[in-house]
This record gives structure tokens, sequence and C-alpha cells, in this order.
């Protein structure tokens, strides 16, 4: 268990992996509720408020996106490492969502329309773009489940911000959570 | 083109423009092209008046159909446990370096196709393979090259089959490869019958005493379910109808079977006046043999064995002068599909659909073939009435066990010093049978195929074979300690996932979950709850399927299971953090970005271009 | 005719005698959820999500005719576990990816996964490739949705020849609809219309029709699945 806060506060943390960080605008968009977010949680590491690195260990991790290249991975690692909790958020977290698409197809086909055979592609010069700093993406783009252990999942794309309270509520008094059938949507 | 349109339309008409007739029309169409042309069905769309779709629907469904051109020789090759156990894996190579192309095509100059199949019931004499479907047994690297030589030099195949058969060599008529390999028959099968006897001896009682005798005979069907014949046939009986049907199944598609070849090729007279008693006893004229197409070898000589009891007069009108009795059998093939076994699926392919198990009720017997009451029972089980009705219900009775009176026909293969045909009583234990069979280091024995039981043959040798202990279907395959036996279960999984007619979720899907969890606990990435899962998945895989496929499909997994758990529990992943799943690996996730890179940045034609 | 009686889950029930089980409870308001069988029409028994229990066996509930003094248990941790897995298989069966689904809010599919509360499949998803087919001149294919459930294979067929426009090719997990090209240009607008419509997921797309129903205002934003026949009541 992550040890009190000196403020007894539950810590929350956040991370947008392969998502388009409309779950995270969802989490915002508590409205009122956000006073009462700040009153009930902590916030470490988060895209919120720009914490780079754990500065302890948090109750329960939100992940929105799933595993598209090398950072995901180590970066969902790094989170199931840290959080007592792990939350998978959204359709893209759950199922790879919209940039599973591609899925379907072997990696080179993408990367060649993508980059080499697009029409904006200059006839010549088009390469694959890469370079040391920048991730190396994977055979296809993995739900966070397949690649750590997920203890619970919001559905939505992205899920209500009622789906947000609902569950971190009720995962922080340490409860599963049972979403009402209006609640689950999965666009 | 015309006169591709009058071929297809007189083989319509040869069998009366009839749309239940389509598997034969398709396999005449085949006879004739080595596929079946689009244009053809565009042919039939009219002469059947059915659309085109709805001809695919069929044509794509079984196996040995063809929808685009074949080989002048296709050659299928067994790819079941059996020819594995016996070394399919250098046959397949050679077949490929011979005929120069991959398996699953056909060469360039069209000259051989090659094709794998599920077990062709030749499980005593593998590696086999059917080419143009005469069959090639106890095959090897060196066999192979010489027949795809001299097939190549433009030897005709009838000439490469010089062995005479059936009978062991006896039947001079017949040249084939296939061996009989009968091992041990009992009182039944071993006992000299002449043909006919069984049949005057029924005709002289009512129908009703007919069924009576079977029912007192204790005669359970032999082709895996284990229903009461006699009460099978009681019902048909009394089903509403003046049309009813006999009908044979002889699809034999369970892996390791191959006792109902040996009934039709050493006892087809017997099998055939099994069906006029049946036909008899239920009220029916008509009897049909629904053959698979991996025998289709037999055809000849299986019509020839029709015309002779034709001209005895044990078929035909009035039989064996029992006025108003009319009796005959035709046979209709298969075209590869194990689920035409069921017996609902086999009569949607008698009436030229796809093999698609039927919604249950109403049931055959009430509701068959063409909508009329239809019995259908196993080869082995009609095969027996002939003794039967001479002899006596009380007389094979006094056979077998209490609740499971009489013989059955084993059929042996695998680790064994002699693999064929065995007809013992009910009751005999797994020791007697091991040493029958010269199993010396039996380690595991997959009883009635996939859909049976793999048991730990050295704890089991107590266990004896009957309906009330360890259920005998025919298959008995045997595996020495030295076979990774869970790659033989992987096996069965494909087989049953391949052989899924699909129309229902939980085996077209679920088979397929099921086996994925046995790959990842053969790779080593497994962990307590997905093998828990297995079972759990399987359950409602079997009870929430529409037939006996999807219903049984699990039992290689539960029952190796079950009577080798460290086989499974040795295999578990404790290594890995509990956090993460172990079949990720990262680094294999990213080879195909390196290869991509590698490929199209350094070569790719754009760079260079 | 004469009416019978029997019971689901101990609740007394009155039918006709022979009367499909699935509409039988259906006018006792009690909703067995089903994907491919449609009121009055002959039973598919392809889903198998209706699953039911008579004399301790499992049975598709569609494939029942009801009698008198039957005792049907439906509504059990056990039977909907199942039913529930049944749709998660359908979901990592093929490619849904709901937010980009023209039929996403009046789909049954994802209404029943609603209803079942799923929030993720337990299996695995497989991700296979199907390309969609747009080859008819009003209507698509969309395979990646497709359940195979047959009622297009059954229940649209050639108004002048009755031959069939759709149906099923391969088997196993290889089996997929296909259209005969030539009967499906020759569909009227009401048939596509009723084919869109009986299908029971975002498989069969009308050409030039896409997200027509705003976000919310969708027929199972309104109510859940199911709600017409049990008003609610069951649904938890
Ligand atoms: C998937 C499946 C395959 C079957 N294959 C065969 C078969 O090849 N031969 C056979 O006789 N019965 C087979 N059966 C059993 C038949 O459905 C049926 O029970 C049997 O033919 C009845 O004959 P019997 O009463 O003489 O055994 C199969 C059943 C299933 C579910
Ligand atoms: S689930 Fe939807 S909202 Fe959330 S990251 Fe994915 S695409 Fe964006
Ligand atoms: S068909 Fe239904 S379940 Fe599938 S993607 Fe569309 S809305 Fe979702
Ligand atoms: S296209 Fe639609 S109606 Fe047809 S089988 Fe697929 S899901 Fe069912």
């Amino acid at each position: 268990m992550a040890e009190q806060t000196a403020s007894n506060k539950p810590v929350v943390a956040t991370i947008s992996l392969a998502g388009c960080f409309g779950c995270h605008m969802s989490l915002l968009d508590i409205d009122d509720r956000i006073v009462q977010f700040i009153d009930l949680f902590e916030l470490n590491k988060s895209p919120v408020n720009d914490i780079k690195k754990f500065t302890k260990r948090a109750h329960v991790g939100l992940v929105e996106g799933g595993c598209c290249n090398d950072e995901n991975v180590k970066v969902l690692r790094y989170f199931r490492e840290n959080c007592d909790v792990l939350v998978s958020v959204g359709a893209c977290a759950g199922n790879g969502g919209l940039p599973a698409l591609r899925n379907k197809m072997p990696l080179q086909e993408c990367l060649v329309e993508a980059y080499l055979d697009a029409p904006t592609a200059e006839l010549g010069k088009a390469i694959i773009p890469y370079d040391e700093e920048l991730p190396k993406l994977l055979d296809r783009v993995y739900p966070c489940h397949e690649v750590v252990k997920i203890d619970y999942y919001m559905p939505g794309c992205p899920p209500s911000a009622e789906v947000f309270w609902d569950t971190l509520t009720s995962v922080i008094k340490g409860q599963g959570f049972d979403l009402p059938v209006e609640l689950i949507k999965y666009d | 083109m015309v006169r591709m349109k009058n071929q297809i339309q007189s083989i319509a008409e040869k069998y009366s423009n009839d749309r239940t007739r389509l598997m034969d029309i398709f396999w005449d169409i085949q006879d004739l092209h080595g596929y079946i042309p689009h244009k053809a069905l565009r042919v039939l769309e009219e002469s059947l008046d059915i659309s085109t779709a709805d001809l695919r629907e069929t044509l794509s469904f079984y196996h040995f159909f063809h929808e685009s051109p074949s080989g002048k020789f296709n050659i299928y090759l067994n790819k079941d446990v059996a020819s594995q156990l016996k070394g399919h894996e250098a046959i397949y190579a050679a077949f490929e370096t011979e005929c120069n192309c991959k398996f699953g095509s056909v060469c360039m100059d069209g000259t051989f196709g090659l094709f794998e199949t599920p077990c062709i019931g030749l499980s005593d004499q593998e590696p086999a393979a059917l080419i143009n479907l005469v069959p090639f047994t106890n095959l090897t690297p060196q066999k192979v090259k010489d027949i795809v030589a001299a097939l190549r030099a433009g030897k005709e195949l009838a000439a490469l089959v010089e062995q005479y058969g059936y009978g062991d060599g006896a039947n001079q008529q017949i040249k084939t490869m296939v061996c009989s390999n009968i091992r041990q028959l009992g009182p039944v099968f071993g006992e000299k019958i002449s043909t006919g006897e069984g049949l005057a001896q029924s005709l002289k009682s009512t129908p009703e005493q007919v069924i009576e005798e079977v029912k007192t005979a204790g005669l359970r069907g032999r082709g895996g379910a284990g229903f009461g014949t006699g009460m099978k046939w009681s019902f048909c009986r009394a089903a509403k109808g003046s049309t009813k049907y006999v009908v044979c199944n002889a699809d034999e598609g369970e892996p390791g079977t191959f006792k109902d070849r040996i009934v039709m090729t050493e006892y087809p007279e017997q099998l055939f006046e099994g069906m006029a008693i049946a036909g008899y006893a239920i009220g029916a004229q008509q009897g049909i043999l629904y053959l698979r197409a991996e025998y289709k070898y037999m055809q000849d000589y299986l019509e020839g064995k029709l015309k002779d009891l034709r001209a005895k007069n044990i078929l035909g009108q009035n039989v064996l002068g029992k006025s108003g009795f009319n009796f005959d059998i035709r046979i209709q093939f298969g075209a590869g599909a194990y689920v035409c076994g069921e017996e609902s699926a086999l009569i949607e392919s008698m009436e030229g659909k796809r093999g698609t198990p039927r919604v249950k009720p109403p049931f055959p017997v009430e509701v068959g073939y063409l909508g009329c009451p239809t019995v259908i029972n196993n080869v082995e089980t009609l095969a027996a009435l002939p003794y039967i009705l001479k002899n006596g219900g009380s007389w094979y009775k006094g056979f077998g066990t209490e609740k499971t009176p009489g013989t059955k026909l084993l059929s042996v293969s695998g680790d064994c010093e002699k693999p064929g045909v065995y007809e013992i009583e009910f009751g005999m234990t797994v020791r007697e049978f091991l040493a029958m069979v010269g199993a010396k280091d039996a380690y595991a024995v997959q009883v009635s195929g996939p859909s049976g039981e793999c048991i730990n043959a050295q704890q089991s040798l107590d266990r004896k074979l009957c309906h009330e202990d360890l259920s005998a279907g025919g298959s008995m395959i045997i595996f020495n300690k030295d076979r990774d036996l869970l790659k033989y279960m992987r096996y069965f999984m494909t087989f049953f996932v391949e052989e899924s007619c699909g129309i229902c979720v939980p085996c077209r899907a679920g088979n397929i979950v099921m086996r994925n969890n046995l790959d990842k606990i053969r790779a080593g990435h497994a962990n307590q709850e997905d093998l828990d899962n297995i079972f759990a998945w399987g359950q409602i895989v079997a009870d929430t399927s529409r037939c006996g496929l999807g219903a049984t499909s699990r039992n290689p997994i539960v029952s190796s299971f079950k009577n080798f758990p460290d086989l499974y529990k040795k295999l578990l992943d404790e290594k890995t953090n509990p956090l993460y799943d172990a079949s990720f690996n990262l680094e294999a996730s990213v080879e195909d970005f390196d290869r991509a890179l590698k490929e199209q940045n350094q070569i790719g034609r754009n760079v260079h271009a | 005719m004469p009416k019978i009686t029997f019971k689901i889950d101990g609740k007394q029930c009155t039918a006709e005698d022979g009367q499909n089980l699935v509409e039988a409870a259906a006018d006792n308001h009690v909703y067995i959820p089903t994907l491919c069988h449609m009121k009055g029409e002959k039973c598919l028994g392809t889903c198998r999500v209706c699953m039911v229990k008579v004399n301790g066996k499992d049975m598709a509930g569609c494939t029942l005719s009801v009698s008198e003094g039957m005792e049907v248990t439906f509504d059990t941790p056990e039977l909907n576990d199942k039913r529930k897995a049944l749709i998660e298989m359908l979901f990592v069966e093929r490619n849904h990816f709901c937010p980009s689904c023209e039929k996403s809010g009046r789909c049954d599919l994802q209404a029943l996964a609603y209803r079942f509360k799923m929030h993720i499949p337990r299996f695995r998803y497989r991700y296979p490739f199907f390309e969609v087919y747009s080859k008819v001149d009003k209507l698509m294919l969309e395979h990646n949705r497709c359940i195979l459930c047959q009622r297009c294979v059954e229940f649209i067929r050639d108004p002048d020849t009755n031959r069939k426009i759709f149906s099923m090719r391969n088997r196993t997990n290889k089996s997929m609809i296909q259209v005969d090209y030539r009967l499906a240009n020759k569909m009227s607008e009401e048939q596509i219309d009723k084919a869109v419509a009986i299908c029971p997921v975002g498989a069969i797309i009308k050409k030039g029709q896409g997200f027509d129903e705003a976000y919310g205002q969708r027929k199972y934003d309104q109510h859940p699945i199911g709600y017409e026949v049990d008003g609610g009541t069951n649904s938890k």
C-alpha cells in the first residue's frame, strides 16, 4: 500500500500513452467537482501537473491509450510498479482504439503507405523517420492488459466525467466498482 | 463456352435438376474439369433455381471441392496425429521438394496440387496420402520420389498400385495399397454367416418383433453417442410419414478411426443387409450410404456389391420374396468435413447444403432427410444386425458387460507393434488391451479420438472399455513416453478449430480461445489463472454449442490435464513479475520496425529511385 | 389456442401451447436476450445468447417450445456469465471499434454488452484482417463487424425468384457473409433498409447514409435493450 501522505489524501497518477488526450479532457470535464477532486485526491505524476517522475507511490494510476511503441511499454510498466491499482481508461487502453486500426495489416505496409507512398511524400527523398531519440513502433498496438496486469477498466471513448468520478471514488474506497448500465458506453 | 454450358446442363439433368443432389452435381463437374468453374455456377443457377451465392455456400464448405483450377494430380497428405507419429514431417518435405511447390498450392505447370487433410482413415498404415483420391500408404521419402517421378513421366496413376486387396490380397479384382490389418476377430464378426440369412430371419417376423429383438440384444449405436438402436428405430417407426429413410453414417471422421473402412471392405454384404433389416423394421424403402470422400476409392467395389445383392434379391422389389417389402440403397458422397458425421449435418449435406448441424428438436427420427423420418446408424451398428437377427438378441446380449452388451471393433494406431482392427468384447481392461496390441511402453492412450479421453495408460490399467467406464468409440491412438503429448493435444484443438462448421459462436470463436491459451502454456508464458481459464471457458463452449463438436472440443485439454497434470504445471511461468504479462516480449515486438527501417530506408525504392 | 402455464425462475407465466420460449417470455415481460432470433421468424440458433436451463440441461431458448408445467431457469449468475462470455467472444473475434461505427448506439451486440456490463472482454482481441466489401451499388458489407447471425442469409431473398442474396462462405473462423452481386444490385431501397435494420450490428451499411442520429438520441441511448419487454426491471 502507498504510504499515507501528510495530507492523508489518496494519491492519483495519470498518463496518456497511444491516446488522443480525449480521456484526460473528459477527466477535467467533471465541472465543479474538480474542486472536490482537489480536496479528495492528491495528484502525483500526471500530464496535468507535469510531474515527470513519481515522487511517491500512487494508490491509483489511470492509463489512457494503448501501447504503440517501446516507450509506451516502458512507461506503462513504470506505472504498474508505482501504482497499487491500475485502471485502463477508455477504448484505446482497452482494445487499442483507433490506433489499433493498423493492427489488421503488417507494420511495414503501414509505414510504407504513410511515409513513402503517401501523395505528399517527396519522391526519392522520403524515408521512414527514425532517430535514436524517437521511440520504436511495436508490430501492432497492444491493449494495456496484454502488457501488464490491469485491475479495472473504464469503458468509453472517452469515458464520461461521471464514469471517472464513479470509478475514482469507489476504487479509492477499496471497492470494486459497479457502473450503472446507463454509464457504460463504448463510444 | 456453349459446350461447357451443355455439359453442365446435362449433369444437372442427370439429377433431375434437383438442388438436393448438389453434392453429386459438384462431384461430376469436378471430375470433368478438375475444379468447379465460376461459369458452371452461372449455369447451375438457372438449372437448379438457386443463386450463385447459395451455390458457393455449399461449394466453399468442403475440403475436397476446388473453386479454382487444381492440379492434374491432387495430393492430399494426411497431417493427423497417426501420421505425425510415423514421420509425417519427412514426407511433407519430400512432396514439396519433388513436386516443386508448397502445400496449399498448385505447382507452376499445373501437374501437382499439394493439400493437407485431417485423418483419412488409414491410421494403421501411415504416413499415407490420397492422390486423386487413390490411397498411397506407408510412404517414405524414397517412395514419394518414385511416385512423383513416375507421374511426371506420364505413368497412369492406377498403374502405380500393384498390390491386390481387400481381404489382404484375397480379392483379385481390386488393386489397392490399403491393407485390412484385421488382427483379431471376436464372436460376432468372426462368425461365418451366409449373405441374406439374417434378413431372411427378420422377414419371417413382424417389423415390431425385429425391433424387439434388437432391443433384447441391447445394441447401442457404435458411432459415438451410444444411443439404443432398437429405441431409435421404434421412434422412427412410430413417426408420421409414409416415406422413411435408412441412412448409414460412413463419414468416419474421428481421427484415428478406420474400423468402418474394414467393415465396408470386408463385410459389405452384412452392412447392406443390415440396412435392409433396418428398412424393414422402420418401414423404409430407401437406404443411403453416406460415404466420406476419403473413401471414394471404394466406389466401384461397393457399387459392385450392391449389384450382386440386387441379383440375389437381397435388395430390390419384394426382397427375398417378401411381397410388399421393397428396398434399395444408393451411395452418397461427402466432400471432406468431419462435422458431416454429426447426423443432422449429414442430412444437410445429403440435401446438397453446407454440413451445418440442425437446430434440434426436431430430431431426424421425426424430421430427417427431405423432411421425412430417418434412422441414421453407424456402419458397425448396421453390420452387426444380420448376426443378431440370425442368432437372436439374447445370444448377442451374452457378450460384453451387463450394461454394454456385445462386441466392438477397435481401430488401433500409434506406438504399438500390431496396429490394425480388433474385435473385442466390451469389458476388456486397458491392461489386456495394451498386451493384445503389443504396446509395451504405453504412456497415454487417446481413447475414442480427440472427442474422447486422453488416458494415462499406466494409471488406467484396470479401467474397462465399456459405456459404464471408459467409453470406446473405436479410435485408440497409443503414445509412448518420449512423445510430446501436448503437441498432439494442440493438434487436436486445431482439428476442432478447422472442422467447426462456424455456425454457432462458442464453437467458432471458443475453440480458438482455448487453443490460444494452450499455446500460451506451451510457450511457458502462462500463469495459474490462464490455466484455470481454459477449463472455465471450455465449460462454457461445451454447454452452449449447438452440436457435439463444440460439446467435446475441450476434451483433449481437459482430459490430458486431468490425467497428466504435471505436464501442464511444470510449464507454468513462475519467474516473470506477476504484474507483467509474460507473453508480451518487447524485443520481439520491435523487430518488425527494425526490419521495416532496414528494408525500406536502405534499399527502399524511393530513397534510391 | 389453448393457454398453458409455465414458469421462468419461479415466475408464473402463461402462453399458447408450443409457443416459442423467447416470444412467450416476452409476452410475460421477461426479456431473454438474443442476437439472431426474430419474432415470428424461424429459429436460427446461431448466437446461443438465449441459453436457459430446462430440467438441468443447458438449452438455447430460441429452439424451445413452451409446454404445460415447463420450468425454465433463466436469470442465474452462471447463465448470465455464459451469455456475457458469448458476447465477449464476438467482440474479440472481429474488429469492433464502436467509436467509428455507424451502428453505434443502435447496435444489439453493443447494447447487450452494456446490459451485461462488459467493460472489457475476458478473451484476447484477435485483430483479424477483413476487407470491406463495397462492390454492390447501394450497400457495403463491413465484415469486421459481422457476427454471422444468419439473419440476412435467411430473411432477405430476391423477391422475384426467392433466391438467396446473402449467403455464408467457408467454415470455422474463416466463415464470412457473401452477397450475390447481381441480385444485390436489384435490391429495392426498402429491401436495403430492411437488411440494414435486421442486421443486429453495423455489418450491412447503406451507402450514403452514415451517422444519421445524434449521439444521445439513438435507440439505446434512450433505453437499454430489452426495455420494451421488461421495462428495465431486469437490467441490472
Ligand atoms: C462432430 C460429430 C462427428 C460425428 N462423426 C460420426 C461418424 O463419423 N460416424 C458415425 O457413425 N457417427 C458420428 N457421429 C455420431 C452421429 O451423430 C450419430 O450419433 C451416429 O451416426 C448414430 O449412429 P449410431 O446410433 O449407430 O451410433 C458424430 C457426431 C458428432 C457430433
Ligand atoms: S479512448 Fe477515445 S478519447 Fe480516449 S484516448 Fe482513445 S480515442 Fe481518445
Ligand atoms: S457493430 Fe456494434 S459492437 Fe461492433 S463496432 Fe459497431 S457498434 Fe460496436
Ligand atoms: S451481415 Fe449482419 S445480419 Fe448478416 S450475418 Fe452478419 S451480422 Fe448477421
